[in-house]
């Protein structure tokens, strides 16, 4: 098959969120050694931003959504450490650290926003749910983060997104770590007042955001 | 005199009612719950479960779970705050609380949400103590004028300081059980005397999918051990957090619910548990619950007639909206919502008052609902044959003339078998025009003004008031808060 007829599949692949085909066709663009700037950019990415765009005119809802966003993130996985191998930095956006404060263990909110970060270019550390306020600042250090990504279901801890501001603030690293937040009793108002940098009220929204303050 | 038939409504067959239920033993067998609560471990492996403590995974077997539904009473009687007046959770007795527990109070005037204070909660408080057909009141707003660390007992404090009415409450902090049972033994007198007659409901929320966290596992345990019921309010978001159809949903809801039974059977056999859920249809557009969503009402019913055929008292968030003012959408939801609850036959049915996804309270809607709730209460009560014969002698010498408005008959009847609304408008046109134009939002206004102007709060003995006192300000004290806000009423 030539290249177009190629890249015509890993674009579908995608937007039908068939992952098992995504990787198939990652693994064989890896060993039939095609370029992979190229794969990513004229496959998978026309892909996920195609499923973007059947989101916001209504077409696609979530499942359909958050499917495309993991096919992408699986095929990135197999693509990536070639990229890497042949010494290519990854085109990545931003590194993301992303959790759901502790206290909380819902977590739904925060994949999804997740999975479309990545989807789009972040390159993002998970740290799942209910973790430690340290383990957000301690993390962002240690792979020196540009994000931040905080998300709360319960009112109890959105006061825990203020008190990272503050731990920021205090070891000099608020404004060269953006802060973004995001949850279902956390708005804009919030958000403001506690001086984060950013704020998504759904995992459509965040990637804006976030693309917002590069 | 024949009987009176009570209305209700029923979504499932006896046969999916049992593969329901067949389904979640098989997941609690095989795949087990999550149980984060080092304590609640120990109970479990003491009755003899497997447990995998990497995971903190038990797994239950079919043998104990029936042992635990049988040692669960299927009927708790509540009692006011003053001791007197007694409410059956159970059967199909239907009881309306205030939804809880909102984050922000709705504005009338400005037509925005904000932050809720210590006012706010009194007012709360206060006014629900005078709607009459809620028959129970709810922590149901978080107040923004206090550290969080003590916003669980400090929303306790106000409802029992404020209000008559048996409480629904629960706990954010493992440490707040201690100072929030205290209050309520303060006020029953003695541990005793509390459990004889019980005041208060302490919610507990698995975390879907089959998870009890450490907070709430350890409520259970608490609860059970101080003889308050516990309400377990499993929240599955279909497609989301729990399998996208009903009937899927339901199976997770019955297995995370039995968990949190069994925990609470087994700290203390016995123990009262309301079979309860606050589950929603996941908007897979917007990524949001709506609780106001036909699916999630038809989810609570379904639930319900599960926890009735396994001899349980029930609970559901029913009756309640999405919308973000009261406009027509809070009408509607609120208004079908409490009619299904109450054909469900929903023992405590939380709703009134709440709007926004379960995020906002508003004084205005807890009016109106109070008028929906009456509406509900008394389809219920369903048609009834009120004399023998019904209505012949009523014809007796009729002419043309006869009218009904003066016979002893009516009299004797009109009041037993029409309730009479304050809010909804019955008004002729030029009578409302005459009064303002009102929308039904704007007469609640008037009427929780009018309402909280008028009466007196229900108070307290004062010894009692200082030893609540005594006991709000000590937990206050111990997490390093000196003061507590000035109350204004």
């Amino acid at each position: 098959m030539n290249k177009t007829g190629l890249f015509e599949k890993m674009k579908m692949a995608v937007i039908e969120g068939d992952k098992h085909e995504a990787e198939s066709l990652a693994q064989n663009a890896v060993e039939s050694k095609m370029e992979m700037i190229e794969v990513i950019e004229k496959g998978f990415t026309p892909g996920i931003q195609k499923a973007g765009d059947l989101w916001e005119s209504g077409e696609y809802f979530l499942p359909e959504l958050i499917s495309s966003a993991e096919c992408m993130t699986s095929a990135m996985k197999i693509l990536q450490p070639e990229l890497i191998k042949a010494g290519v930095s990854a085109k990545t956006l931003g590194k993301v650290i992303i959790g759901t404060i502790e206290g909380d263990i819902h977590d739904i909110g925060k994949n999804l926003v997740a999975s479309m970060l990545a989807a789009n270019g972040f390159e993002i550390t998970d740290l799942g749910a209910d973790v430690k306020l340290e383990k957000f600042i301690s993390k962002a250090q240690e792979i020196n983060a540009d994000y931040i990504c905080l998300s709360s279901l319960l009112t109890t801890t959105m006061i825990g997104q203020k008190k990272i501001i503050t731990m920021l603030k205090d070891k000099k690293l608020f404004g060269h770590i953006k802060v973004m937040v995001g949850g279902a009793p956390v708005n804009s108002q919030w958000a403001h007042d506690i001086g984060a940098d950013g704020y998504a009220e759904n995992a459509i929204t965040a990637v804006t955001a976030a693309k917002k303050l590069l | 005199m024949l009987s009176t038939i009570r209305p209700k409504l029923e979504f499932l067959s006896k046969e999916l009612i049992n593969k329901i239920i067949e389904e979640a033993y098989i997941i609690l067998e095989r795949q087990g719950i999550f149980v984060e609560n080092s304590e609640a471990l120990g109970l479990f492996k003491e009755a003899g479960m497997k447990i995998d403590t990497s995971s903190q995974r038990v797994f239950i077997t079919p043998e104990l779970i029936q042992d635990c539904l049988n040692s669960t009473p299927s009927l708790i009687k509540m009692y006011d705050r003053n001791g007197e007046k007694e409410f059956v959770v159970g059967g199909d007795e239907a009881h309306f609380d205030p939804g809880s527990a909102a984050v922000t109070i709705l504005d009338h005037d400005t037509g925005d949400q904000r932050k809720a204070d210590t006012k706010d909660l009194i007012r709360f408080a206060r006014l629900t103590d005078l709607m009459d057909n809620i028959d129970f009141q709810s922590t149901g707003i978080i107040s923004s004028d206090i550290p969080d660390i003590i916003s669980d007992s400090y929303r306790l404090y106000l409802g029992l300081k404020y209000c008559n009415k048996p409480i629904v409450t629960g706990t954010f902090r493992v440490e707040g059980f201690k100072p929030m049972f205290d209050m309520l033994v303060a006020i029953r007198g003695s541990e005793q005397e509390l459990l004889d007659k019980p005041l208060a409901i302490f919610d507990a929320c698995p975390s879907p999918a089959l998870k009890w966290s450490n907070l709430t596992t350890q409520s259970l345990i608490d609860s059970a051990r101080a003889g308050i019921p516990s309400e377990l309010i499993s929240m599955g978001m279909t497609g989301a957090t729990s399998p996208v159809t009903i009937a899927g949903t339901l199976v997770q809801h019955v297995a995370e619910n039995l968990g949190g039974l069994i925990i609470c059977q087994l700290a203390h056999k016995g123990a009262p548990v309301i079979f309860g859920g606050s589950p929603s249809s996941f908007d897979m557009r917007k990524g949001t619950t709506p609780m106001g969503a036909i699916e999630t009402m038809m989810i609570d019913s379904g639930y319900t007639q599960i926890a009735k055929h396994l001899n349980l008292p029930s609970h559901a968030y029913m009756g309640l909206s999405d919308a973000k003012v009261n406009d027509n959408q809070a009408g509607l939801e609120s208004g079908i919502g409490s009619v299904l609850a109450a054909l469900s036959g929903v023992n405590v049915i939380s709703g009134p008052g709440m709007m926004d996804f379960e995020s906002c309270q508003s004084l205005e809607k807890l009016v109106i609902d109070n008028e929906i709730c009456g509406m509900a209460l008394r389809l219920i009560k369903g048609i009834a044959q009120r004399d023998d014969p019904i209505a012949t002698d009523l014809f007796q010498g009729f002419t043309a003339d006869t009218q009904f408005l003066s016979m002893p008959h009516t009299r004797k009847w009109y009041r037993e078998e029409h309730i009479f609304p304050g809010i909804i408008d019955r008004d002729t046109y030029d009578y409302w025009v005459s009064l303002g134009k009102k929308t039904s939002a704007e007469r609640a206004k008037d009427k929780v003004e009018e309402l909280l102007q008028k009466d007196k709060p229900s108070t307290l003995n004062d010894d009692v008031q200082i030893e609540l006192q005594n006991i709000m300000l000590a937990d206050a004290k111990k997490n390093g808060i000196d003061k507590l806000p000035k109350q204004i009423k």
